[in-house]
């Protein structure tokens, strides 16, 4: 009885001090108070969807297009390297592309990674080899800084998993540059920033990052048509595979694991009620 | 320790025999969760959670000792190990969306084990010692999984560890520096990684000591089951093995199927995209949200946005923050003395008409508002919503449930679990051998039905 009791005042007690000092003043300000001021950027954000088409390795039966990976790895050298690491991925890596061991030993060649000078010791630089991870365009934050109207130009390995759809919203990312509509700019005060640029799929629109892709940017090895949305489609779908580079083998595991355990779940539910048969009441 | 028909081991073989001398483990096992424990018959499928539970448990173990293996508590190296588990080691990827999904998995069940226990008040005598180290094991398990969540050394690990250790500076005098002793800085950084890192890998080995006393308690009074009458004869019952190892066998393979969809399928949808970008203590994500699993506590804490003051004087007695700690820690703790705060003799929610309304139209909506407004942003109308759940929270807990207990009129109960079952019992007519003395049947029985060990 007394734990009843002392329940039921410590419970009145709380709520007391929840109602009279919490939600009394906070609901009487939602109602009555002044509505909670918005930045006016929120009135030029818009919700991308991705490429028309989606990609190819959406879904759960999808696959990775190794041409388009290939031409987002062209991307990403031409364009994208000049600012942003890939600080997780190794040449190694390439392998996945469809590259052969002499492509790839060629290719790590083309790029230069900090070294030591195996005579004097000294800092130095040398060819890549495919052990090496691919080489940061700014030797520390600091410099990434300095360079780039101190903002820094992130690592772009997890990017696609470090967004909420991310693949999606590299793309959608890469196509929202562009204008803020003028009459709407003027009617809310809007103004982008010196030395940002407006990008409507940004969440406050105004991004450090000035418009890195126009058509016929890159000359594709393929021959593929370089538009903006192409180069977008492509590098977009390459960071995913630098972000996921196991995700077509995941699902695959997981069509085979699920296939065993249907199996070995039917087999476990009807051994359960052959068990259990002789116990259960009989239908009248 | 079991009721007076239980079957008894008997080793055939002479090394069985030989090892049953020596060290009788097979006869633990055989009594624990063989055909030696007899089982109420009628357990529906919210009984197959406790060992789901279990498994999660060695699930977590073995996925973390072998990810452990490849991983090093540092914050300079912290997250760049993490990826290369996902990229070079053998199946990382599949160990860790394992163990991370596990985590989550881990919770669901416990919340509906919980839960179970809530509607069929598997809590009241004579197992509230099962509950006490129930509500002992789900705290180990949330400081267990908030300190992993911080080992990847993402931007979520490092400021949900600052906004949780946050909590303890709430305390008056010694919050400070208490929360600097607990980080061991000012800031989480390496010290805080490597105990968490420590204490990580402890504690779910501390969990499964205390789950073997939440079992060893168990075996006691034996299994609940959902007409909360207790076991009155053989026919109540079943053995263990092989009914209830096969239903939990089916039970286990659904779980399963749900699990693997997620961790090959789905392996980050639990998660937060901001935890893969790597810790930055300059940089502060827009919205710092701890895992799904504690959004009603965090949705309690969030409710107390204003100070206790004495109105008029400005005088602040309490910060509004303090008291979210307290409401927080409370909403759990408070259920250490619920089985003496809800005194119905009834046990399950079938036959309390009264206590089944609140329940289903009380507490399940209350948690679903808990749980929505504890993951998204501090606004309104979430906040509103949020102070209005956490109200009925303790409300429900600590006025309703023992003024219902008092004035509700329960259903009439069956006679038996048999009689539940087939719709009739021929015990009231005829006692079996073996079962009660054949005097008051009717009554709940007395400890004496089922002799400790």
């Amino acid at each position: 009885m007394t734990i009843r009791l002392g329940g039921i005042l410590a419970g009145l007690a709380i709520t007391a001090v929840l109602v009279l000092w919490s939600l009394l003043p906070g609901a009487y300000n939602y109602a009555f108070g002044p509505a909670p001021e918005k930045q006016p950027s929120y009135a030029f954000y818009e919700h991308g969807h991705g490429p028309e088409g989606g990609f190819a390795f959406d879904g759960a039966f999808g696959k990775w297009d190794i041409a388009q990976l290939q031409r987002g790895y062209q991307v990403y050298k031409e364009v994208c390297k000049a600012c942003h690491s890939l600080k997780f991925v190794a040449f190694r890596d390439l392998k996945q592309l469809g590259y052969t061991e002499a492509e790839i030993d060629a290719e790590a060649a083309t790029w230069t990674v900090p070294g030591i000078d195996p005579a004097t010791g000294e800092a130095t630089t040398r060819p890549g080899e495919p052990t090496d991870y691919f080489p940061s365009p700014f030797p520390n934050a600091i410099a990434a800084a300095a360079a780039n109207n101190n903002a820094i130009p992130p690592d772009l390995s997890l990017m696609a998993k470090a967004r909420h759809d991310g693949s999606n919203y590299i793309y959608d990312l890469m196509m929202g540059y562009g204008e803020a509509d003028p009459a709407k700019a003027t009617k809310v005060g809007f103004e982008t920033p010196d030395g940002l640029y407006f990008n409507k799929h940004f969440p406050n629109v105004n991004i450090a990052m000035p418009p890195p892709l126009s058509d016929d940017q890159v000359t594709y090895a393929d021959g593929t048509k370089a538009t903006t949305a192409q180069m977008s489609k492509d590098v977009a779908a390459f960071l995913t595979w630098t972000a996921e580079p196991s995700l077509i083998e995941r699902r695959q595991t997981g069509w085979f694991v699920l296939g065993f355990l249907l199996f070995a779940t039917t087999l476990a539910f009807l051994s359960y009620k052959q068990i259990w048969a002789g116990l259960k009441p009989k239908k009248k | 320790m079991s009721f007076a028909w239980a079957k008894q081991y008997e080793p055939q073989s002479a090394f069985t025999k030989w090892i049953d001398e020596k060290l009788p483990l097979p006869r633990l096992v055989y009594n624990a969760v063989g055909a030696g424990y007899p089982v109420p018959r009628n357990l529906n499928y919210m009984w197959n959670f406790g060992v789901l539970a279990g498994f999660c448990l060695m699930l977590q173990i073995v996925t973390g000792v072998v990810l452990a293996m490849h991983y090093a508590a540092n914050g300079l190296v912290a997250f760049a190990t993490v990826e290369h588990i996902m990229r070079d080691v053998n199946y990382g990827w599949m160990l860790r969306y394992a163990h991370a999904n596990g985590a989550s998995f881990f919770f669901i069940v416990i919340y509906l084990h919980i839960f179970r226990g809530f509607f069929y008040s598997s809590y009241k005598a004579p197992r509230e010692m099962i509950w006490l180290l129930g509500v002992v094991i789900f705290l180990l398990m949330m400081a267990t999984a908030f300190m992993g969540y911080v080992l990847p050394w993402g931007q979520m690990s490092f400021w949900g560890a600052q906004v949780i250790t946050g909590l303890f500076s709430a305390i008056p005098l010694v919050g400070e520096p208490l929360q600097i002793w607990l980080l061991g800085g000012f800031a989480p950084d390496n010290a805080a990684l490597n105990r968490f890192f420590s204490l990580h890998f402890l504690l779910p080995f501390v969990i499964a000591g205390v789950v073997i006393l939440h079992i060893w308690a168990l075996h006691i009074p034996g299994s609940s089951n959902p007409t909360g009458v207790e076991v009155k004869q053989e026919s109540d019952t079943v053995p263990f093995h092989p009914y209830y190892t096969a239903k939990d066998g089916f039970g286990l393979g659904v779980f399963l199927i749900l699990f693997t969809a997620m961790v090959f399928f789905l392996p980050n949808a639990l998660g937060h995209p901001d935890n893969y970008i790597e810790a930055n203590p300059l940089s502060t994500p827009a919205h710092i949200v701890p895992e799904w699993y504690f959004w009603p506590f965090y949705a309690i804490l969030r409710a107390f946005t204003g100070d206790l003051t004495i109105p008029f004087t400005g005088i602040v007695l309490v910060q509004a923050k303090l008291l979210g700690v307290i409401a927080m820690f409370g909403s759990i703790l408070l259920w250490f003395v619920l089985p003496w705060l809800d005194k119905s003799p009834v046990r399950s929610g079938h036959y309390r008409p009264l206590f089944r309304k609140f329940f289903w139209f009380g507490l399940i909506p209350t948690m679903a508002v808990l749980f929505y407004c504890g993951g998204a942003p501090a606004e309104e109308p979430f906040v509103v919503l949020s102070q209005l759940a956490t109200a009925y929270y303790f409300l429900h807990f600590l006025v309703i449930l023992p003024i219902i207990s008092q004035i509700e009129v329960p259903k009439p109960l069956p006679f038996s679990i048999t009689e539940a079952v087939l719709g009739k019992d021929k015990a009231p007519e005829a006692p079996r051998a073996g079962s009660v003395d054949g005097g008051d049947l009717g009554a709940a029985p007395e400890g004496s039905l089922q002799p400790a060990e």
